[in-house]
């Protein structure tokens, strides 16, 4: 069952759109849905559809066209580096790297602790920033070096 | 999936050009304390042309003419006439009429709407406000890319400002003119930046493109009349009405008004957002972003975005930044994303990286682009992997020119563009590749 709460912020987004519109609100209740619940499971999708009265089938088809929505468990902190162009030239492979040898994990794998997941992500629209990555969707991190990576993992922990 | 605590890092923050001459337009609250408060725009103008519109009862066509005098082109990376494009949408229509801003920037390279919205969002709202009025648009909607969270919620955070004091809502200003804006939030798709896939995103469907015919202005969000320009072409819109079309068309040079934010990236000394008047040199621009990074020698740049077509040192050493000036030189401004490369750049991996995301980011639905942007990233990765063979690089060149005008969005022809011009420029870097199995440039 969706938390009282998300079917709060649900019913919000619903204000933006015409009456008979509900399925414009599927975007954001996934994303709604993903956010109190880390990921997206076939369940959870299907409660977001019925609430919002669409067929599954709709809602299934957004949420895997979307890169940012995860329909597979991503652990407690999901970190997404930007590897295109205007990151990669700053470097941001030597971020990979270093990720990857503190948490031990590839690319789209987890933590045996199910703290950490490592996301390979296109341009997030902040390269001025660059090299940069995001936790959970939502927290950007700027001008990184391996130092402040460092920095931010203790911080998460 | 808790929300993480820590504090967003060390930002880049614009550079404030209005110390080196430059006027000031879509980010001139960057003078003041608080930029991106009410009372900061309000303090320096803001409202005051919405109100005068409205209240005065101006009428449609003498905004946009001002509008057409300004010289104002859709800074989304078309370069359509802004003051053209509001006049095609129609007058008269039995319904709600749509305004859409497009705040999608997925671009690599491009980050100058985010700059807007964290910095200036109150004039974003006005210049929709305006454009609603003068479109008799009741509704508008502003889609955020997935990525940038933060501005999506300073996005809200400004909307309701501006709602309380009554610049957006019903009956503004005492009149029967009322205008409802909302932010949209996108959750990761490139594509959706394409005008038509971003409506149907607004709907709660895949991203993916309509053909065209019909337009937007006839057939946009659910079905209605829809005007759809970017973040940068409606902020600039206060500016012009408070100042005037041909204050604005004089910051610039001929055929490109007004003054623009060049997202800079890259190899350079101080990348970040620079707004400038048009027609600056390019070598002016890169001077003030601190040169190239380490004392190193320029190599090429990427003027607009990996949708224009890449120039070596030489080509764009010479251009001004503005649109007859970059297509002379042989690319186009696109939206103003300058990727700098040094003289380490293997444009070899450069272009690997780009066609792979391209293929990543097709949505599928056309048979050359999907099977094409495919074929491209695996042909130079074949290459990288020390396996290709000369004939390759005719074949790159061939997929490419048959992906280029045989689809329904311009993707297409953006995944072909750094392919060909990549090789046009740099093709003994790739016959290097080729012959020794490992790059000309870094040796690896
Ligand atoms: C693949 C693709 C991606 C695009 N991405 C953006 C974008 O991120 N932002 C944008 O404003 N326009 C983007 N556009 C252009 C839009 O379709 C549209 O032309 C633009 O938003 C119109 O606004 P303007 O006239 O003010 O530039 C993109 C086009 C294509 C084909
Ligand atoms: S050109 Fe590519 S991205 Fe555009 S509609 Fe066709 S398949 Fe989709
Ligand atoms: S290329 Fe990494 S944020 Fe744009």
């Amino acid at each position: 069952m969706l938390s009282v709460e998300a079917i709060e912020k649900i019913e919000y987004e619903l204000t933006k759109y015409p009456i008979d519109q509900r399925q414009a609100a599927v975007m954001s209740a996934l994303r709604i849905v993903q956010t109190e619940r880390g990921w997206l499971s076939q369940e959870s999708i299907s409660e977001v559809a019925a609430y919002l009265g669409i067929p599954d089938i709709a809602a299934l088809e957004v949420a895997t066209f979307y890169n940012m929505y995860d329909t597979e468990p991503v652990g407690k902190y999901k970190i997404t580096v930007c590897t295109n162009i205007s990151c990669m030239l700053r470097d941001s492979d030597s971020i990979v790297h270093h990720l990857q040898e503190k948490l031990g994990i590839g690319f789209n794998e987890i933590t045996a602790d199910g703290q950490f997941c490592l996301k390979e992500g296109e341009c997030m629209g902040a390269c001025g920033g660059a090299p940069l990555m995001s936790v959970n969707n939502a927290t950007m991190h700027e001008n990184l070096t391996t130092d402040r990576v460092d920095e931010i993992l203790k911080e998460l922990k | 999936m808790a929300t993480s605590k820590t504090t967003t890092s060390k930002m880049t923050a614009p550079v404030m050009t209005d110390l080196k001459g430059q006027t000031l337009v879509t980010l001139q609250t960057l003078k003041e304390k608080n930029p991106a408060s009410l009372a900061t725009y309000e303090k320096l103008g803001g409202y005051q042309q919405l109100k005068r519109l409205v209240t005065d009862k101006v009428k449609a066509i003498e905004v946009i003419n001002e509008v057409k005098v300004s010289g104002l082109r859709g800074r989304g990376g078309a370069g359509f006439p802004t003051g053209l494009k509001w006049s095609f949408m129609p007058r008269y229509f039995d319904g709600t009429k749509y305004l859409v801003c497009n705040t999608d920037e997925g671009e690599p390279g491009t980050f100058k709407d985010r700059d807007i919205i964290r910095y200036n969002p109150h004039q974003l709202i006005e210049g929709m406000a305006i454009a609603a009025y003068t479109l008799g648009a009741g509704v508008g909607y502003n889609y955020i890319h997935g990525e940038i969270w933060r501005e999506y919620e300073i996005f809200e955070e400004a909307l309701a400002e501006a709602r309380a004091a009554g610049y957006i809502g019903k009956n503004l200003f005492g009149t029967n003119f009322s205008f409802e804006l909302y932010a949209v939030h996108g959750y990761g798709a490139y594509i959706c930046g394409e005008e038509t896939a971003l409506i149907e995103s607004i709907e709660g469907k895949k991203g993916q493109p309509r053909f065209k015919p019909p337009f937007p202005a006839s057939y946009g969000v659910f079905g209605k009349p829809t005007n759809v320009n970017n973040t940068e072409s409606y902020t600039s819109i206060p500016w012009i009405l408070q100042y005037g079309g041909q204050a604005f068309a004089d910051l610039g040079v001929a055929g490109s008004g007004g003054s623009k934010l060049f997202s800079v990236s890259g190899h350079v000394e101080k990348p970040g957002n620079y707004e400038v008047n048009m027609g600056m040199p390019f070598a002016e621009l890169l001077e003030m972003a601190g040169g190239i990074w380490k004392g190193r020698k320029l190599k090429a740049v990427i003027p607009g975005g990996p949708s224009t077509a890449v120039m070596p040192a030489e080509a764009i050493l010479g251009a001004t930044m503005d649109y007859n000036g970059l297509s002379k030189a042989g690319s186009s401004l696109g939206a103003g994303s300058m990727i700098v490369m040094d003289e380490t750049t293997c444009m070899v991996k450069t272009l690997k990286r780009l066609s792979y995301f391209f293929y990543e980011e097709s949505c599928g639905q056309c048979t050359p682009c999907r099977e094409g942007t495919g074929w491209v990233y695996r042909v130079i990765k074949r290459i990288t992997d020390g396996n290709g063979k000369m004939e390759d690089l005719d074949l790159l060149t061939d997929v490419s020119n048959n992906i280029s005008g045989r689809t329904i969005c311009a993707l297409g022809d953006a995944a072909a563009t750094p392919v060909l011009s990549f090789i046009k420029h740099f093709r003994p870097e790739f016959e290097y590749y080729i012959q020794h199995g490992k790059s000309m440039v870094d040796g690896k």
